[in-house]
């Protein structure tokens, strides 16, 4: 579903990821760790992508098509989806009223019919159940005035809603209790599916207790520097990020 | 400054009779000599410094409309969701009974100012009799000079008047460009109230210019919601002058939209005469292509613990060009005055232009003012958001430039009306097709 080869990429003159690998295939889950500015949200980023990034070498492939050719909508519309690790308040845009807009946005570039309100309205209420998110919500401007946990609760709303093929979760867990942490995990688990593929960002190795990955990549300096199943999220945790730096540094001695 | 645009008007003016008696004829003439004096204001006046009048003062509009009892008028043109009371209609400056409703309400006068000047022309004088000594005024003085009509609501005192009353100034197409002038009056009793929609509309195409002057004076505890939608076509030039006074404890609530004519001036002059007198107002202009929107706000602190609180928005994109002026000045003796103006403004083009000129001028002490100005662009942060998630840019475009205009009508409570507002505005805003040539979301 996804190949990443080689991946360069600049921002503002700094290289921050330095040839990025990653293969990614329907119905996987995949997990990146890494210490604070390894370049992890870059990498969410970028496939999203958001301006400013510069590619300077390597290619993303999403489906045989060339990722970086496409402009954000237009990825949207394939089937990417990017939970942001800082959703973004917009006053006076109507969370409903932009779900739908953006839903329907995405079912036109793809030649689908529009839903009508209650056809709509029918699907937000069955994934309001799942992220026990309350209605009220609906009504409020996008983000505004939400809590923490009701902003990252409301992307992964909006990840349900909007039935991504790969999703791409950017440190949803920062800054969630663990009742929120269960609620988001659930909602995840509930999507997981054999068309449908994750990436999970993360810092810490909790979240991972509740959406299990088939693949855990550490992330340093840009590359993706040890690769394994679950059990390397938990030798991360006990031993740290600069357990991952010493044994490489052992093995180039 | 003798010029093509004025010459055609005096002369009407001179040849026409004047309904009224004496002291109406006094005071045109009066208008009339301080027009043939100062011409047009020119580039050296402050007050029209972002509003060049030279290439208006060379062109000729004929001076009303003769056939204006006549025009057919679209009836589509007229309505406004929401709002189906009594409503009075001027086409080209003059009166049409046939497009009117007129119902007879309790406590309320819905008259006009040739039915008035015809039939007890005194009641007028207070209003009409003004001395516009600044050079400045020409179109209020073109006004005194020309206007035979418009409408004159005077309700009387505790009366609340319950249904929305709709003014609607027409702009109709004819054989030539038409200069029609609108005298508008408004008056509300001690106690009473009054919700009332000021609404501009035109046939599409038409050039003309329509001068607009409304008079507005609340009495003690008395209280006015204005709603002012601006929604001529694209190719008219409007220029309007909203007058209030407002004595003790009374309160003017206003909500201004800015979205339609190719050149247009608002003075909105504003005194708040009594005690404890307040004045809350929500603006807006959204402006694209070779729009020129000029609001020029004035209020006035005269009096003890008044207050005024301004929220105005404003928006510009392709070629056009926002002005706002805002200012108050609190006189000596208006102690306890509370004055806030915000103008936030959002530049969509590298060639649109946004003059934003805040004014605090205080005489008085123990007073409470804050004012702010900004001119920004849209947030690159919400772009990728709505992007990120399907929406087009230019969907996303459109989204969040209504969404910042919101502010001047997100507190309408009728539903019907606010929603008729938003479709309006959104239909305005510049960046409407797709790139992909699709039509913009429409849940």
């Amino acid at each position: 579903m996804l190949k990443i080869e080689n991946l360069h990429v600049r921002i503002a003159g700094k290289d921050i990821l330095r040839g990025l690998s990653l293969e990614v295939k329907a119905g996987e889950v995949h997990a990146i760790m890494g210490p604070n500015g390894a370049g992890k949200s870059t990498l969410g980023n970028v496939l999203a992508g958001r301006e400013g990034y510069e590619v300077i070498e390597g290619s993303i492939h999403y489906e045989g098509r060339d990722l970086l050719e496409l402009e954000p909508e237009e990825r949207a519309a394939a089937g990417v989806f990017l939970a942001f690790q800082y959703p973004v308040e917009i006053p006076g845009v109507n969370n409903t009223y932009f779900l739908r807009a953006a839903l329907n946005a995405q079912r036109r570039r793809r030649g689908e019919s529009e839903l009508d309100s209650m056809q709509f309205l029918k699907r937000v209420r069955e994934k309001l159940a799942v992220l026990h998110l309350k209605d009220e919500l609906l009504h409020r401007a996008v983000n505004e005035g939400f809590s923490g946990g009701e902003k990252k609760r409301n992307e992964i709303f909006q990840m349900a809603l909007l039935e991504p093929k790969l999703a791409i979760l950017d440190e949803t867990d920062s800054g969630l209790d663990i009742d929120a942490l269960k609620m988001v995990a659930d909602g995840v688990n509930a999507m997981r599916d054999p068309a449908r593929a994750f990436i999970v960002i993360t810092h810490y190795q909790r979240l991972l207790e509740y959406i299990v990955p088939d693949y855990v990549h550490v992330l340093a300096d840009g590359r993706i520097v040890e690769s394994g199943d679950k059990s390397l999220a938990l030798k991360l945790e006990e031993h740290g990020y600069s357990w991952i730096a010493e044994r490489k540094l052992a093995g180039a001695a | 400054m003798a010029t093509g645009f004025l010459e055609p008007l005096l002369a009407a003016a001179s040849s026409s009779a004047v309904a009224g008696g004496d002291w109406l004829a006094g005071v045109r003439e009066r208008a009339l000599r301080q027009l043939e004096r100062d011409g047009l204001p020119g580039p050296r006046s402050e007050a029209w410094k972002y509003s060049s009048l030279r290439a208006l003062g060379q062109r000729r509009f004929e001076p009303g409309d003769a056939a204006a009892a006549t025009r057919n008028v679209d009836a589509g043109l007229l309505e406004l969701a929401g709002v189906d009371a009594p409503r009075l209609v001027f086409v080209n400056g003059s009166f049409r009974a046939d497009l009117s409703r007129l119902p007879s309400l309790p406590g309320v006068q819905l008259r006009t100012l040739s039915q008035e000047l015809q039939e007890d022309p005194d009641r007028l004088r207070g209003f009409l009799d003004r001395p516009h000594a600044d050079a400045a005024d020409a179109f209020a003085r073109l006004n005194t000079v020309l206007a035979a009509d418009g409408p004159v609501i005077r309700v009387a005192a505790g009366s609340v008047v319950e249904p929305l009353v709709h003014l609607v100034n027409v702009g109709a197409s004819a054989s030539v460009d038409l200069a029609w002038q609108l005298r508008g009056i408004v008056e509300v009793g001690e106690g009473a109230s009054l919700r009332l929609v000021e609404h501009h509309v035109g046939e599409a195409g038409h050039e003309h210019l329509g001068n607009s002057f409304s008079q507005i004076v609340l009495r003690a505890g008395a209280r006015l919601d204005l709603l002012q939608v601006q929604d001529s076509p694209e190719s008219a030039n409007l220029v309007r002058r909203t007058e209030a006074s407002l004595e003790s404890d009374a309160h003017l609530e206003l909500r201004s939209i800015e979205a339609g004519a190719r050149w247009m001036r608002h003075d909105l002059a504003v005194e708040l005469s009594g005690d404890r007198s307040r004045f809350v107002s929500r603006g807006v202009f959204a402006l694209h292509g070779r729009q020129h929107a000029d609001t020029r706000l004035d209020v006035r602190h005269t009096a003890r613990d008044t207050s005024c609180d301004i929220v105005w928005r404003g928006v510009a994109d392709q070629r056009s060009r926002g002005i706002f002026h805002g200012a108050i000045v609190v006189a000596a003796g208006a102690d306890g005055a509370d004055a806030q103006l915000s103008n936030k403004n959002l530049l969509l083009s590298d060639q649109a232009e946004i003059n934003t000129q805040p004014v605090l001028e205080i005489h008085a002490d123990e007073v409470k003012a804050a004012h702010g100005a900004t001119v920004g662009q849209l947030d690159e942060r919400a772009l990728f958001y709505l992007r990120s998630r399907g929406l087009s840019r230019a969907e996303a475009r459109s989204l969040l430039t209504l969404a910042f205009c919101r502010v001047a009508f997100d507190s309408i409570t009728n539903a019907a009306l606010r929603e008729h507002i938003d479709a309006m505005m959104l239909e305005r805003l510049p960046i409407r097709e797709d790139e992909t040539g699709q039509e913009p979301a429409s849940p």
